[in-house]
């Protein structure tokens, strides 16, 4: 047997296992979803660097480690741990999960405004089990994606969160899957399903985490449903352990006149692949995708998004920034697709990649498919070391050399953080920024 | 304040200046005009310190100090400006931040006090006025998405909040509409002191009928062929740069 085809059988034999464990009690449907994800990664198996998709990305270091499903009975983070990774001062409401499993003690749900739900998935499955069957799994992103696949196979807990017609929730609602050091290298399957129905607005910071150099898995699913009208700004924070693998897909599905806003962050993992497929099923829609990657030593950062624009009047906004330092590297694909009759598509990509080492490496790649004949489409995409003009002109005005490349260097964060609404977050987010940047506390800002 | 003699500097191993002399005094102001090609910018852009210049020989003396010398911020701290033809985006830095730094760079080389953030939006307000750049400006990334007009006022703008000593425009009379114009002469004229100096490269004469020269330059061909007043600047708008070609062969 491969060795891709040898770890594909592990996952099936522990898939087999996590059925005869109590997760039978699930409902018919789920039982079914499952099924089905068990079969389509059965199916795909584990991708190649054969694949267009997976061409600069070997996932060959995750099939190599037999990640298993973490114990019940596995540490616990203490909540001073948690706090790093939390907002300050905003947020009061906020789901917590260890490894993958909801983790009540450490959440904060009490209070919530009326029409805002925000619980376990485990939990919504009994108290609201037909707004959960709705819409968890009907993405699609289970048949494109091994990963996705297998995280709908093991599909037994995750957040949700439900936002009635007409609700504008106040404050961000935070999402947090943070990652122990256990003896055994584990796999969390995080799930997130993110309603907002008709005009409903909400926020949500969903941020993952891991304690420091533990190597383990996450493959992540988020789906975000905005109704007509609705507003989703969906701010999606990574910060894992260097020492693991991350593995995501984000998937939106709007409707007439919505907004969805999705800001993906990436700052940990050894090596990250986060797909992201907007679809902009309704008319006068609008999409922003608002990416930042900052990458040293041999990270590996691949982000692969997919706007789609299904109706007409509608417009998509995507910004990528890398910064790429020692020999990491950084991977973009940005594919968008205009199908027949979305006349009137406004669509802007730009993917800007800082190389701030010669070994450091970044591939940029926009993809268009336009089926429609009335439409405005723009990409573009840099990929170098520091701009000698901009120094110029900074130094031409008294700032000294250093000084010109650090301010350089952290407008490429600060541009993508600019456009972020939450306050708190962009604060908590330029720290890190400039921590990673400008070698601790900088002097731009 | 300045001394230039025998200026030759060249791009890519090709000379383009091939001997400058220019002297300016305190409280002068003087404008260089001459045809596409003949120098204008690169000399505004060797003053600075641009490093994509290599100077190959002559001497530039400002404030009795070797300029060629210091390095485009030491030139910058030491009071030289340079308003850029083409100013430059800096993405996600805001144009107020990006000010108050360069001001707090050349402050602290002067021995003054660094200004905090808000002394500064004192400062930066008053001055936004004077080049009509609204307060919405002071927070959008310097020039990132500015109108040609909005980034040449920028440029003044950041001349009114660094004080020169002795400033260069580099065409920044190119691509503005008439109000424009008036507004960043009526801004210059305002700055003028008579401890300051401005060099003005340009084009056209249009610049030159909101801001008076002392004296006016031709070059043409990497030399000065034709110094003269004010009154030069209309002869050159009405007969155009050709008579004065043979003139610069004859050298």
């Amino acid at each position: 047997m491969t060795a891709p085809a040898a770890a594909a059988e592990h996952y099936l034999a522990a898939h087999r296992a996590f059925l005869g464990n109590g997760a039978g009690a699930a409902p018919a449907w789920l039982a079914a979803l499952r099924a089905r994800g068990i079969a389509r990664f059965g199916e795909l198996g584990f991708p190649t660097t054969h694949l267009e998709e997976w061409r600069f990305t070997s996932v060959a270091p995750i099939v190599a480690t037999p990640f298993a499903l973490p114990h019940g009975g596995g540490t616990s983070p203490a909540e001073r741990d948690l706090e790093a990774f939390l907002l300050p001062g905003a947020g009061r409401h906020r789901l917590v999960f260890v490894n993958g499993r909801f983790a009540p003690r450490l959440s904060a749900t009490a209070g919530l405004p009326a029409g805002v739900t925000a619980m376990s998935l485990a939990e919504a499955l009994v108290r609201d089990p037909e707004g959960v069957r709705a819409h968890l799994g009907t993405s699609g992103a289970d048949a494109a994606s091994a990963f996705a696949a297998l995280n709908t196979a093991f599909l037994a807990d995750g957040a949700y969160v439900h936002v009635a017609a007409g609700t504008v929730v106040p404050e961000p609602l935070q999402i947090l899957f943070v990652a122990t050091a256990e003896p055994e290298p584990v796999v969390a399957h995080a799930r997130t399903l993110i309603v907002a129905e008709r005009l409903a607005q909400v926020a949500v910071v969903e941020s993952y985490a891991g304690a420091e150099g533990a190597r383990y898995l996450t493959n992540a699913v988020t789906e975000v449903v905005a109704g007509e009208g609705a507003r989703a700004e969906v701010y999606r924070i990574q910060r894992e352990s260097l020492g693991a693998f991350h593995v995501a897909t984000t998937h939106s599905r709007q409707g007439r006149d919505s907004v969805v806003h999705v800001h993906p962050v990436a700052f940990g993992a050894a090596l990250a692949r986060h797909d992201l497929t907007a679809v902009l099923d309704g008319a006068g829609s609008s999409c922003l995708l608002n990416g930042l990657y900052l990458g040293d030593g041999a990270q590996h950062f691949d982000h692969h998004t997919v706007i789609d624009h299904a109706q007409p009047h509608a417009e998509s906004h995507e910004y990528f920034n890398g910064v790429l330092d020692g020999r990491s590297r950084g991977v973009f694909n940005g594919r968008i697709i205009v199908r027949p009759g979305a006349q009137r598509t406004d669509s802007k990509q730009t993917n800007n990649n800082l190389l701030l080492s010669e070994e450091a490496r970044a591939d940029s790649q926009p993809q268009l498919e336009i089926y429609a004949d009335d439409v405005k489409c723009t990409h573009g995409a840099t990929l170098g070391p520091i701009d000698e003009k901009a120094l110029f002109y900074l130094k031409s005005r008294g700032l000294g050399a250093a000084e010109a490349r650090a301010l350089v260097t952290y407008g490429f964060g600060a541009e993508i953080l600019g456009r972020m609404a939450i306050p708190e977050l962009r604060a908590q987010l330029d720290g890190l920024v400039r921590a990673r940047l400008l070698g601790g506390g900088g002097s731009a800002g | 304040m300045l001394e230039i003699k025998g200026l030759r500097a060249s791009v890519q191993g090709t000379e383009i200046l091939h001997g400058v002399d220019l002297t300016i005094r305190a409280g002068e102001v003087h404008a260089i005009m001459g045809p596409n090609g003949s120098g204008k910018s690169t000399l505004a852009q060797v003053l600075a310190g641009h490093p994509a210049y290599t100077v190959t020989g002559g001497t530039v003396t400002y404030e009795g100090k070797d300029l060629l010398g210091l390095a485009p911020e030491e030139r910058a701290r030491e009071g030289v400006f340079l308003a850029f033809q083409y100013p430059v985006e800096i993405k996600g830095i805001t144009n107020a931040y990006f000010l108050r730094s360069a001001l707090n760079a050349i402050r602290k080389h002067r021995g003054l006090e660094e200004l905090d953030p808000i002394d500064f939006i004192g400062v930066l307000e008053e001055k936004a006025k004077a080049v009509e750049l609204g307060d919405e400006m002071m927070n959008r990334p310097v020039n990132d998405g500015f109108s040609g007009g909005e980034k040449k006022r920028n440029e003044i703008l950041q001349m009114a909040v660094l004080e020169p000593r002795l400033a260069i425009l580099d065409e920044t009379d190119s691509g503005l509409d008439i109000d424009a114009l008036k507004t960043v002469a009526n801004a210059v004229n305002r700055l003028r002191r008579p401890d300051n100096a401005t060099l003005i490269v340009t084009h056209y004469q249009r610049l030159l009928n909101y801001i008076t020269p002392d004296f006016v330059h031709v070059l043409a061909d990497g030399r000065i062929v034709k110094s003269g007043g004010k009154e030069l600047a209309h002869e050159l708008e009405a007969r155009g740069y050709d008579w004065l070609r043979p003139e610069a062969a004859a050298v």
